[in-house]
């Protein structure tokens, strides 16, 4: 790999003006800022297999428009201490102490896809954290696909289980695979199939770091797509309608998206919060921060006007 | 006269595995409640078991190692009783209160492994019910030492157990497993998980010492 290109740019992407650690419950998870210091607080919460750095277009848009951008890498994921074990309740309290950490007063939460699931059952714990809160695709509605039968299911979450027991025993000597920057954005294009190979080839800049084999991403590599355990969306989606803030959801109603959550306007609006907002865009996909950052930055501006 | 005590590995902690009786054949695994941790000594109730009595201090519990920041889930405890499976091979197991919940999860994985389980009565039997409790969302700052881990009394107290995914995993031992009644229920106390695995067609109903016999009858 000596001599390689390790520098990618990206049209807009701008790095952290800021870096610093949180801790969680003991825990070092790395955070990320934007703007001007004394700006009110507007916290970023990344999707699942994502990191902080996948914001680094989206969150200097909001910056510019006058918001003290904070965003952390959850653990396992970027630069934040990876784990030992992981669960959405840890998630959670990661995002509270992280939350805890940055301001005394309520700020401004957006969360996207996973963060934005999370920031809701957060918010029904812990209400007076927020003061408004805008969730971007991450809003559930399906539990599984209406066209596998119940035992087909069974069969493919039993699967899943020794499959995740097999990987937890390999646990010590799991590392990520090492590649080029174009090898690993190549391999990601599958979960981000919309997102061009430019911004894909940036992310492993930010994403992965190299050593004497190649560029690796930093995630843990115990953590894998999938999983298993009891879940239903309208657990979340109770939390949705119990909110009593400015909200604003936005969806994106591309079916095929890989990574989409693929919540439709139907699945959504009888739970809004008094007074809240939903967005329906059939042309954008999951990563709609991302795809169109200036269009939803703008939105999120909009929306966030009065409050600033 | 001092147990022997063994160690098995999760990634980078080390668990506990106390040997309560020595012996030759499949070994009886004994998993504890929520909060709790092996005891002392072999319990009576397990007399009629021929082999070796083992008894597991779940992550964060007796003598295992705490994981730092939480993020306990019984589907991660799983794993805590797989590293013993990676070891010893097949075992039968009497899981007690959360340990009747993982015995049953690990039961419906490792099926090959699992020759038998009994559900019984302890610590942390009903985990936080069929739904999502009220939302609770805190932080501890306590000595990193601490056992049973803090984190481990909230999370494992608060974990959802629907009735239908409990039944889930009895089809999968049920369906895999070569032993007669592989899983049998001897809890008197019974949440709504637990009601729907004694209703499962497979599973069988004894009181605890004639549930411990059964399973040396059938799957050693």
């Amino acid at each position: 790999m000596d001599g390689a290109d390790d520098t990618r740019s990206f049209p807009g992407a701008r790095p952290p003006d800021r870096t610093g650690p949180v801790d969680a419950g003991g825990l070092r998870l790395a955070v990320n800022e934007w703007g001007e210091p004394d700006a009110p607080v507007l916290a970023l919460v990344h999707g699942g297999f994502d990191f902080s750095r996948t914001f680094d277009v989206f969150a200097p848009m909001l910056a510019d428009g006058g918001w003290r951008v904070v965003a952390w890498d959850a653990r396992g994921h970027g630069d934040s201490e990876h784990a030992h074990f992981y669960s959405w309740p840890a998630d959670v309290r990661d995002h509270f102490c992280a939350i805890s950490a940055l301001a005394d007063e309520p700020i401004v939460l957006l969360g996207h896809s996973k963060g934005g699931g999370q920031l809701l059952d957060l918010l029904d714990a812990r209400p007076g954290l927020a003061r408004a809160f805008v969730n971007l695709d991450g809003l559930p509605s399906q539990f599984s696909a209406p066209d596998i039968n119940d035992r087909e299911r069974r069969r493919m979450r039993r699967a899943d289980l020794s499959a995740a027991l097999d990987r937890r025993r390999r646990r010590n000597e799991l590392r990520r695979r090492p590649d080029t920057i174009e090898g690993l954005a190549e391999r990601r294009a599958p979960m981000n199939p919309r997102l061009s190979r430019e911004w894909l080839e940036y992310l492993v800049t930010v994403g992965a770091r190299r050593d004497d084999e190649g560029w690796r991403w930093k995630i843990d590599p115990v953590l894998h797509l999938g999983g298993f355990g009891p879940w239903r969306p309208q657990w979340s989606m109770e939390h949705l309608a119990a909110l009593d803030l400015p909200f604003l959801g936005v969806l994106s109603g591309v079916q095929d998206d890989p990574m989409g959550w693929k919540s439709r306007r139907d699945d959504v609006a009888p739970y809004l919060p008094p007074g809240g907002r939903l967005e329906y865009f059939d042309d954008i996909g999951h990563f709609l921060h991302i795809e169109q950052p200036r269009f939803i930055a703008d939105l999120v501006l909009e929306f966030l006007e009065p409050l600033r | 006269m001092s147990r022997r005590v063994e160690h098995v590995t999760n990634g980078r902690l080390r668990l506990a595995v106390h040997v309560l009786a020595e012996g030759e054949g499949v070994p009886l695994l004994l998993l504890h409640g929520l909060g709790d941790r092996t005891g002392a000594e072999r319990p009576a109730w397990s007399a009629a078991w021929p082999g070796p009595v083992l008894g597991l201090d779940f992550t964060g519990h007796g003598s295992s190692d705490r994981p730092v920041g939480g993020g306990y889930t019984p589907e991660n405890l799983m794993a805590d009783v797989d590293a013993v499976l990676a070891v010893h091979g097949p075992v039968c197991i009497v899981g007690r209160g959360l340990g009747a919940w993982v015995a049953l999860l690990i039961a419906g994985a490792r099926p090959q492994l699992v020759h038998g389980v009994v559900l019984a009565d302890g610590t942390g039997l009903a985990g936080g019910g069929p739904e999502p409790p009220s939302p609770h969302v805190t932080s501890f700052d306590g000595p990193a030492e601490d056992r049973p881990d803090p984190y481990a009394l909230l999370e494992l107290a608060r974990d959802v157990r629907p009735p239908d995914y409990a039944v889930d995993f009895v089809r999968f031992a049920v369906e895999e497993s070569e032993r007669e009644a592989p899983i049998v229920v001897s809890a008197r106390i019974r949440p709504p998980w637990l009601e729907a695995v004694a209703d499962a067609v497979g599973v069988v109903d004894l009181p605890l010492e004639e549930a411990v016999a059964h399973l040396a009858r059938t799957a050693t």
